[in-house]
């Protein structure tokens, strides 16, 4: 039986100002309550540009250009103190600005719905040129646009508005004329989904090196649904995305769990790994529109840039053992359940410190916690505080409670094991996968043996249930393949027992 | 405070009577615990929900502030790890201050 590891990992931000307006949640029940209000004035003041989103030192460690340790080195604000030679590309991933996405959104409208204007095509098309992760195969399909004219023709019928720098750009158009399930407004909710989610495993594939065709699985793990009106939630992005992003080997499905179902992803495709059913899995989710400009009503009141201008995404690639990349402890896997209960403590247990006793390790033998990583600096404004921290504290509590370490050391603990918070509050993505690939890296470099992923998500939000749900799995150094001495298979032992079998027949029949 | 709790706390201290509510809070900051507060005693300060413009007047605590009243173990359990986490002083002046404010029960 083998043992899964990381392969590869990547993670995209997609600077989708515009959008922040008219698909954020925040600003659209505004502008549908109240429409002139003062809020809604001052946001295109607030909107950063691509350069500034580029520069935030945040959004260079979500792309792996930096690690998130480093940000102890940048003084605060850091929207004030951006990084001066910052760059587009990742060493894990890229940035995409706004009009390339939209492109890329054509590219995985596969049923005519998106509608982008002539000029802003060919422009943008001719820039996108040069990208590597796309082929002239790709551009070809992105046919010719479509009169300005036509677009707001139908932006006035019903279609949503796509803008670039507050001009009318294109549209996307309802999937059907009754369905509630598919109306424009969805449609553009589960295009940008998964065409950022296609950017994401475009780019795990092109920064790893990976064949797409090696690929056998595909486990989408975002917040969205796409389904009609007889099944709103049927599914499934997975394929959807492997298709465009050229993986035509595989298959797959959705996993569902709020912010919790990347961590539950990425424990499933360790244990199909493991288990030997398929040899590369690609766990991979696109960012939410809802969620741009969430806390913007604070930070404009506070005179902060609106920071939650970017759809994140990630993907990771978790294959047999390669005797390098760090592999997966799937014996070392903690799991809120359904009897855990709510308690603070009692979660922390079932994911931190149940999973480390059966296993014998203390809350120390773990070098690196990723916890959710929420960017303080988004969530501070708005009275949420500092989530990355709150939960290093809860584990450093924990650990003290336990006796495992001393209270004078707790501090100490919280800096040594945690780390500052960098993604963007994009819901499931700031959850525990942000640091796989700088745990990826640092394992691989030496400066720490091991890593525990945990995934929380607060199921009741979806009023199905009032449970919270959490799952965690532990990364560690790989020890290098063992060659199995001496091992021997099943069909040897059978011959084995046969030949004995024979010879003492043999004995009996001819009493020697 | 999530509209869906202000719904609830309303319902309540109508079927109840608002003489025999107390709304126990677990928030994790001062500012949000007050916010709180606030939202059940004196009406929602963001008038985004049901219990905008409604003044319940409610009794309000922190659980922090009711450790006496829960059995020792319990209260270990449940609360004892985010006691070490948390600001426990800031976060009970700051209910304590709406609650002498505004609760009438």
């Amino acid at each position: 039986m083998t043992t899964p590891i990381v392969k590869g990992a990547a993670y995209v931000l997609v600077h989708t100002p515009d959008m922040v307006m008219h698909y954020g949640t925040t600003c659209s029940a505004e502008h549908d309550a109240n429409p002139n209000s003062e809020f809604l004035k001052k946001v295109p003041s607030h909107l950063r540009n691509y350069e500034e989103a580029v520069k935030y030192a945040p959004n260079q460690v979500y792309i792996g250009n930096m690690l998130p340790d480093e940000l102890n080195n940048i003084p605060k604000p850091w929207y004030k103190n951006l990084i001066a030679d910052a760059k587009v590309e990742g060493k894990m991933g890229a940035m995409v600005p706004q009009d390339e996405f939209y492109i890329a959104m054509k590219l995985c409208d596969a049923f005519d719905l998106v509608m982008l204007e002539k000029d802003f095509t060919d422009s943008t098309k001719a820039k996108m040129s040069k990208i590597p992760y796309y082929t002239e195969d790709e551009f070809a399909k992105v046919k010719e646009g479509f009169d300005a004219a036509d677009i707001e023709k139908k932006v006035a019928e019903g279609a949503e508005p796509l803008h670039f720098n507050g001009n009318l750009v294109g549209c996307v158009k309802a999937a059907h004329a009754s369905d509630k399930n598919l109306t424009a407004h969805i449609m553009v909710e589960n295009i940008v989904s998964k065409a950022s989610g296609v950017i994401a495993l475009k780019n795990l594939i092109h920064v790893n090196n990976i064949p797409a065709d090696s690929i056998e699985y595909v486990i989408e793990c975002s917040e969205e649904a796409c389904g009609d009106m007889n099944q709103r939630g049927g599914g499934n992005f997975a394929k959807a995305i492997a298709e465009v992003a050229g993986a035509v080997s595989a298959t797959g499905s959705d996993t569902r769990g709020f912010c919790a179902a990347p961590t539950h992803a990425l424990i499933n495709a360790a244990a199909l790994v493991k288990s030997g059913v398929y040899k590369n899995v690609a766990i991979v989710a696109g960012g939410a529109t809802a969620k741009l400009g969430m806390n913007g009503r604070d930070h404009v009141n506070k005179d902060l840039p609106i920071l939650e201008d970017c759809l994140g995404a990630f993907a990771i690639l978790i294959s047999e053992d390669d005797g390098v990349s760090p592999v997966l402890r799937t014996d070392i896997v903690g799991r809120h359940t359904v009897g855990t209960g709510s308690a603070p403590q009692a979660v922390m247990e079932s994911l931190i410190t149940k999973p480390l006793d059966r296993s014998g390790l203390k809350i120390t033998d773990i070098d690196k916690y990723s916890v959710e990583m929420q960017n303080p600096e988004i969530t501070e404004p708005a009275g949420a505080g500092d989530v990355p921290l709150a939960n290093y504290k809860m584990i450093a509590a924990l650990g003290a409670k336990r006796g495992d370490i001393d209270r004078t050391y707790m501090a100490t603990f919280i800096k040594e094991h945690g780390m500052p918070g960098f993604a963007p509050t994009q819901g499931h993505i700031p959850s525990g996968v942000p640091f796989v690939g700088a745990a990826r890296e640092m394992i691989m470099d030496g400066k720490i043996n091991r890593a525990m992923i945990v995934g929380k998500g607060s199921l009741f939000l979806g009023r199905m249930t009032n449970l919270f749900d959490g799952v965690s799995i532990v990364m560690e150094k790989n020890p290098g393949k063992v060659e199995e001495i001496g091992a021997v298979s099943k069909e040897e032992i059978k011959g084995m027992v046969a030949e004995t079998m024979k010879e003492f027949a043999a004995f009996l029949l001819n009493g020697k | 405070m999530d509209l869906e709790n202000q719904k609830r706390v309303l319902e309540l201290s109508e079927k109840f009577g608002k003489e025999n509510v107390v709304v126990v809070l677990g928030a994790s900051e001062a500012e949000t615990a007050g916010l709180a507060a606030e939202t059940v005693a004196a009406g929602d300060p963001t008038y985004a929900g049901p219990l905008a413009g409604v003044s319940l007047g409610l009794a309000v605590y922190h659980i922090f502030e009711l450790k006496e009243e829960v059995d020792a173990d319990v209260y270990d359990e449940q609360c004892g790890m985010m006691e070490m986490v948390l600001d426990v002083d800031a976060i009970g002046a700051e209910v304590k201050t709406i609650r002498d404010q505004y609760s009438k029960f």
